[in-house]
């Protein structure tokens, strides 16, 4: 298909410890569009994690064929594939990952770093942009331990925007945080995904956070064991305002 | 990657862990002030020798008798009977480039004038003695050649003499002073000279004719020492080859025999003691180039550290997009920011200290260029080489291990 993004051929992964070969991924094919809102669900130890890594272009798998945005990624050496995750992936991590004692703004600029092409201005003005995109316009120069988990996780979303990648890779990203909190970084990652077109993917073992993407995977011991479009989409805003407000404690 | 931007990051990462860094560039701080202070007073010690010993005249020959004999007890010089009048006057006849030549035979002794006394040193010399030592008469006259022919009792104080032995104010011209029992009369005052290049006070001296001395004072016919002047700054060598050659002969030495005394020149003198106090800076700059090695192995140890602790930072940097040799560099210019800090801070403080030992020794502290290149550059390969392991190990992590540390 012309505008699918990611293109999954037969993928497997093996891990080696001494002797013994651990076989995580074991063939898994399918294709993402782009525009898409996947989430990926299976339970503890399926090999979500692994595959998304391996989406994410930091690991290699150890057969099949990945095509990213038409780019082979099994032949790209090591710092091409940095290149890649520069410019064309986002990632949001279950435990934020930002810099300590850094301001919001400091953090979001730093993929920004690894991109010659843009200037110091440049860098600014863009970070700005994304905390503003996410709605952390007044938290800028706040530094982690003064944001709340939510406001933390947002400031990585705003990370993971600001080198205008195609798609966005979120592992278990709403972990950490409670329904009210989940539901506002899902509408988030609605709005991205219908209002910007951004192409995501999200991995989480919730249901009711599944049940906003337009798409589901269902692995299970590193299989492909369900692949549906959603035809009830959820709309996280709404659903956010419909919330008891008992939720609120 | 623009250098800039690396610079920008390793600056931010220093900047979110200040104490440390602080803690960590304390060696090299020390290090380098060490260096820069040790170095500037060594060549402020070499500088005021050298001034001293040109004021004491380049022209100058010392002789000093010595023992010739291998197995013989080593004596003091005053006691050691080499050198006699004999020896001045053959100089004195047969020397074609020595200008002027005079004895000295010292004796230490209590000076006393009046209620006041205080411990000096007698010297006993000739009329001829003032212009080979390049000193000069503040007051009064220097004893002439009839004086010493008549054993006459004359002395020339130096200054320090005569603030103790004299109330402020008085004329010590005329005055007679004693010299242990030995009642001597002031004829002329010394100008002041200072300290010399040992940190004698040249001042705490008095002279009188050798001849008074050696028959009232000593009680001996051999000399402490000659001083001779050459015709010139470039006959001292020449002049130097013949005393030793005419001291020789009035000792009656065989070839095989060794000389029973000891030339020294100004030029010489000045060597020896540049390079004594070289190796003495050398051997210093040793020391605290030892603790500048500590320094920069704390920086391996915190740098080690470091990368340890920010492994995950470490991941979530590859995973936005840095490649391997952009973590290297940063940790690297961070090791070279820390060294780097570290030594602009040492060299701040070795010139401050360098200025305070200026102040309390009068010593001429030279701020050199050349410590604090040398200590800069020694610093900036410090950050590299002790910096250069650990951010290579932190360039080398897999992403999703570094991600997944704990
Ligand atoms: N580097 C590795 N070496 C060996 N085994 C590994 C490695 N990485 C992952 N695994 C194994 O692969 C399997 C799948 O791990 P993965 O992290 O992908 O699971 P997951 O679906 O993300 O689980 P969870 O929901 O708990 O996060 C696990 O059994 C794990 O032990
Ligand atoms: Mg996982």
């Amino acid at each position: 298909m012309m505008n699918d993004i990611l293109v999954l051929d037969n993928i497997k992964r093996d891990f080696r410890r001494g002797d013994d070969m651990i076989r995580v991924l074991k063939g898994i094919s399918f294709h993402i569009g782009a525009g898409e809102f996947v989430t990926i669900m299976g339970s503890s130890g399926s090999g979500k994690t692994t595959l998304l890594n391996t989406l994410g272009c930091l690991d290699k798998p150890t057969e099949g064929t990945y095509l990213l945005d038409g780019t082979n990624v099994g032949l790209l050496s090591r710092d091409e594939l940095a290149r890649l995750r520069n410019r064309k992936i986002g990632f949001v991590f279950q435990a934020y990952n930002l810099l300590p004692r850094t301001s919001a703004l400091d953090n979001v600029a730093l993929p920004l770093f690894y991109n010659p092409a843009i200037s110091a201005s440049e860098r600014k003005e863009r970070a700005a942009a994304a905390l503003e995109a996410v709605g952390l316009r007044e938290r800028m120069q706040h530094t982690p331990n003064e944001l709340s988990g939510g406001q933390q996780q947002r400031v990585a979303i705003a990370r993971a925007l600001v080198n205008e990648p195609v798609m966005i890779l979120a592992d278990e990203a709403t972990g950490n945080l409670d329904t009210r909190t989940s539901y506002e970084i899902m509408a988030l990652m609605q709005e991205l995904n219908t209002v910007q077109g951004k192409t995501i993917v999200f991995v989480t073992h919730e249901p009711d956070i599944a049940a906003f993407s337009s798409r589901t995977i269902v692995l299970r011991d590193g299989l492909i064991v369900k692949d549906n479009d959603n035809p009830d989409i959820h709309p996280a805003r709404q659903m956010l305002e419909e919330l008891p407000l008992m939720d609120d404690y | 990657m623009k250098i800039f931007n690396h610079i920008q990051l390793a600056y931010q990462a220093m900047m979110r862990n200040r104490m440390r860094g602080i803690l960590t560039m304390l060696g090299i701080v020390i290090g380098v002030a060490a260096v820069i202070v040790i170095g500037a007073a060594g060549e402020g010690a070499k500088y005021s020798i050298k001034a001293t010993l040109a004021s004491m005249g380049t022209n100058l020959i010392m002789v000093t008798p010595l023992s010739n004999d291998p197995g013989g007890t080593r004596l003091q010089s005053e006691e050691l009977q080499t050198l006699t009048l004999k020896d001045i006057k053959a100089i004195e006849e047969r020397s074609l480039y020595v200008s002027a030549i005079s004895p000295s035979s010292q004796s230490e002794g209590q000076a006393i004038h009046g209620a006041l006394n205080w411990p000096t040193t007698i010297e006993g010399v000739n009329e001829k003695f003032l212009p080979i030592r390049n000193w000069s008469l503040k007051s009064g006259t220097m004893f002439t050649e009839k004086d010493v022919k008549t054993y006459a009792k004359v002395c020339v104080l130096g200054q320090t003499v005569v603030n103790h032995l004299f109330s402020k104010g008085i004329d010590p011209i005329g005055k007679i002073i004693r010299f242990g029992k030995l009642p001597l009369q002031v004829i002329g005052v010394l100008n002041i000279k200072g300290q010399s290049a040992f940190g004698q006070d040249q001042d705490d001296v008095i002279l009188s004719p050798y001849t008074t001395v050696q028959k009232r004072v000593t009680a001996s016919v051999y000399f402490g020492g000659i001083y001779a002047s050459a015709k010139s700054e470039a006959l001292s060598d020449a002049a130097t080859k013949e005393i030793v050659d005419l001291l020789r002969l009035t000792h009656r030495l065989r070839a095989e025999e060794s000389n029973d005394f000891e030339v020294l020149t100004q030029v010489e003198m000045l060597r020896t003691l540049n390079t004594v106090t070289g190796l003495l800076t050398i051997l210093l700059m040793g020391i605290a180039g030892i603790s500048l090695l500590i320094g920069g192995i704390g920086i391996m140890n915190i740098m080690y550290v470091t990368v340890k602790e920010r492994t995950r930072e470490i991941g979530l940097r590859m995973s936005i997009g840095a490649r391997g040799r952009d973590i290297l560099s940063q940790f690297l210019i961070e090791a070279v920011l820390i060294s780097v800090s570290g030594g602009i801070t040492g060299i701040i403080l070795g010139q401050l200290n360098a200025l305070i030992v200026e102040k309390l020794m009068h010593w001429p502290v030279a701020a050199l260029t050349y410590p604090m290149l040398i200590s800069f550059s020694f610093c900036t390969l410090i950050g590299i080489f002790f910096g250069y392991y650990p951010a290579l190990k932190a360039s080398r992590l897999d992403p999703i291990e570094a991600l997944r540390y704990e």
